[in-house]
């Protein structure tokens, strides 16, 4: 074991790939001699060499397009996008060609783009989207989304091996603000699977990436109060985990769908209504959204505080969920 | 159709043998009448759904291109390249079971026409937002620089498609990285209904590739020595480690853009002055000139490639339709691959595809107030 953060885990995890499997390879803007934006790929070149450790020009559709190239052929790629932001500019590649590309004729597209999303570091419009939901409605891709070191270690070498294009959305705010023991031997945690971060009985709030702390914050504060919080934290988005949410719905009978991302065609719509088929008779209240306004991520320190749900707001709305 | 000032000037380096020269015959004639068949038989019997292209009068890049290739060599053949999958293996039967969208054509009846694809005969299909293949080769091309043995990939598009974002992406990511890909134009003077002067300002697409920092030729593309020189020249290049070039292949659609469009936008004296150039006769003509065929025997490679033909639609219109319920399969690749199984078959007749009765449109009502519209309108 060893204590690493939340970015060093996921270098750690596509390092260890890199040494284990000769076909993966990183590639994307300023990842070699500087080792990437945020540090993700430090220390790649020295050690795997400049074949294996690729700078590209700026050219998002460039880099999607290259990596599914290089996968037709074999190849494992994993290939950064600077900000989860600018991977609309490679948008066609990812929903046309790699998204489809099994399903129109067959091929495995073995392939990784992960980079860093989400807010709560002032990088405004541009630098903080919660952009999951643009992939999770195309059918081909598997979206990711992890919460803790061990998670997103276990999830990048789980996406590195998947032979399928996999989108791995790393939370920029919890990269270095968390840190974890994290096994030294290999290990890989499944895409699809959810896993209970804290077990409740009263209200079960069923979140991903960071929110995924916000919640258990919430939790303990309610504790005090006698309310009992269930966090699950969903890890995969694409596919979910039905079972794991549904029975965590009937265990607490209420529940709290929380994310970052804006309200409208977010998961927690898609939840909703998963819960509303399936989950139904075991509905106490109403299905509760706790999610980012409809808007874009503000800028300014007091805009996007109340652009992103807290602590204090989650436990607002449970206790609000809890007098039914 | 000339060479730009900036474009090298052509010095062949290829003399095809007298056996090349047939094989160039046979496939275009090949291509001509399948498209033909696929255009102006099979779609308006009903039985091809959908949309349908061909590359009427711009064969001659394809056949050049893909009888240029080694093995080993990967191709992205543009929807008007059909002779390209023949000639890198693919059956006649199964690319005309394809259009047809049979349970064991190619695609198994998820992607229509020739998108289709096999990494076994080195062939990636286009997507329909035409110019994605472009980046694509490059990942192609970066993997194949690294296998060392010499292959490069070739990815066709159109004139329409070098106004895309994705075509600059790839241009310079190929330069900057020296990958062995040729970029190979068709110049068919026409994107759907916009010619070419809306489409780009300056007077040559060759003048692209000097400006990426590749070499740009322009050469005539209803010429299949020309492309067949041009590509193997470019071959040389990037098999020597020296990296991408551009070539456009100037050429004319002799078709509307798909079977329902008559293409009334071109100029009738444009279509007269390139029906004289068709790639066919001139390679005819060129090979009796030569004394390499006689008229009698290109009647024979005619008559062999229509019964080639029939077999093959014969072959292709027998197989069975897909299932409806196998359309949820197959989405992501995994250990119990659906592709991997042999395709669950039913036989029966083609479905019928419900259809407004002629004149129907006509005769709905539409709650409107507008007033009847007059000669001035």
């Amino acid at each position: 074991m060893a204590l690493l953060t939340y970015l060093e885990a996921i270098r750690q995890g596509i390092w260890e790939e890199m040494e284990r499997d000769p076909s993966v390879f990183v590639m994307g803007e300023d990842i070699g001699v500087y080792g990437g934006a945020f540090k993700v790929t430090a220390g790649m070149l020295e050690k795997f060499g400049e074949d294996r450790v690729i700078d590209t020009p700026i050219s998002e559709s460039a880099i999607v397009g290259a990596a599914i190239g290089a996968a037709l052929m074999g190849m494992r790629p994993v290939v950064e996008m600077q900000f989860m932001d600018f991977i609309a500019c490679g948008f066609n590649q990812i929903v046309n060609m790699a998204a489809k590309m099994h399903y129109r004729w067959g091929p495995a597209v073995p392939m990784v783009i992960r980079g860093p999303s989400g807010a709560g570091v002032h990088g405004g419009p541009y630098h903080s989207q919660s952009n999951e939901m643009w992939f999770v409605h195309t059918p081909g891709l598997k979206v990711v989304a992890p919460a803790t070191a061990y998670d997103a270690k276990g999830l990048i070498k789980a996406a590195i091996r998947d032979d399928n294009p996999v989108i791995f959305f790393e939370h920029k705010f919890l990269y270095r603000r968390i840190k974890e023991d994290v096994p030294e031997q290999d290990y890989v945690v499944p895409i699809g699977k959810a896993v209970v971060r804290r077990p409740g009985t009263d209200i079960a709030v069923i979140t991903y990436g960071a929110m995924v702390w916000t919640a258990l914050d919430a939790a303990r504060k309610l504790e005090e109060e006698g309310l009992s919080l269930e966090v699950v934290d969903l890890r995969s988005l694409l596919p979910y985990d039905e079972e794991t949410v549904l029975a965590s719905v009937h265990k607490c009978g209420k529940v709290i769908l929380l994310h970052e991302d804006t309200r409208t065609g977010g998961m927690a719509g898609e939840l909703a209504a998963l819960i509303g088929e399936k989950g139904f008779e075991d509905l106490d209240g109403p299905i509760v959204r706790l999610t980012a306004p409809d808007t874009p991520v503000p800028f300014a320190p007091p805009l996007e505080e109340y652009f992103l749900p807290n602590a204090q707001t989650v436990a607002e709305a449970a206790r609000r969920l809890a007098s039914y | 159709m000339k060479s730009t000032t900036l474009a090298k000037k052509s010095n062949p380096i290829t003399k095809p043998d007298a056996a090349m020269l047939k094989r160039m015959l046979y496939y275009l004639k090949l291509t001509r009448e399948s498209e033909w068949r696929i255009e102006n038989v099979l779609y308006r019997q009903g039985k091809i759904v959908g949309g349908v292209y061909v590359g009427r009068g711009q064969e001659a890049i394809g056949v050049g291109a893909a009888l240029a290739m080694r093995p080993g060599d990967v191709t992205f053949p543009c929807h008007r390249d059909f002779s390209v999958f023949v000639i890198r293996g693919f059956s006649l039967a199964d690319i005309f079971a394809n259009w047809l969208g049979r349970a064991d054509a190619p695609n198994r009846g998820r992607d229509n026409t020739i998108h289709i694809g096999d990494m076994k005969h080195g062939i990636i299909p286009i997507i329909s937002p035409l110019g994605a293949t472009l980046p694509v080769a490059c990942g192609v091309g970066l993997v194949l620089r690294q296998q060392g043995n010499g292959n490069v990939a070739l990815t066709h598009f159109g004139e329409g498609t070098t106004s895309l974002g994705d075509v600059h992406e790839a241009m310079n990511f190929a330069a900057v990285m020296k990958l062995p890909v040729i970029f190979i134009c068709n110049n068919n003077q026409y994107a759907y209904s916009t010619p070419v002067e809306k489409q780009f300002a300056v007077k040559s697409l060759a003048l692209r590739g000097p400006a990426y920092g590749m070499p740009g030729e322009s050469v005539d593309g209803t010429d299949v020595l020309a492309v067949y020189d041009a590509v193997e020249r470019a071959s040389v290049r990037a098999r020597a480690g020296k990296g991408p070039s551009f070539l456009e292949c100037v050429t004319m659609r002799m078709a509307g853009h798909s079977a329902h469009d008559a293409a009334e936008y071109v100029p009738e004296r444009l279509k007269q002055a390139w029906a004289k150039k068709d790639p066919i006769k001139r390679l005819e003509e060129f090979l009796l000139a030569k004394k390499i065929l006689t008229k009698q025997q290109i009647e024979e490679i005619d008559q062999g490639v229509r019964g080639e033909i029939e077999v093959a639609i014969a072959d292709a219109e027998a197989r069975p339709l897909p299932q409806g319920e196998e359309e949820v399969e197959g989405v992501y690749c995994g250990p119990d691959c659906w592709w991997r199984k042999p395709p669950s078959l039913v036989r029966g007749p083609l479905p019928v595809v419900p259809r407004l009765p002629t004149g129907a449109v006509s005769e709905v009502k539409l709650a409107t107030d507008n007033p009847p519209r007059t000669k001035d309108d």
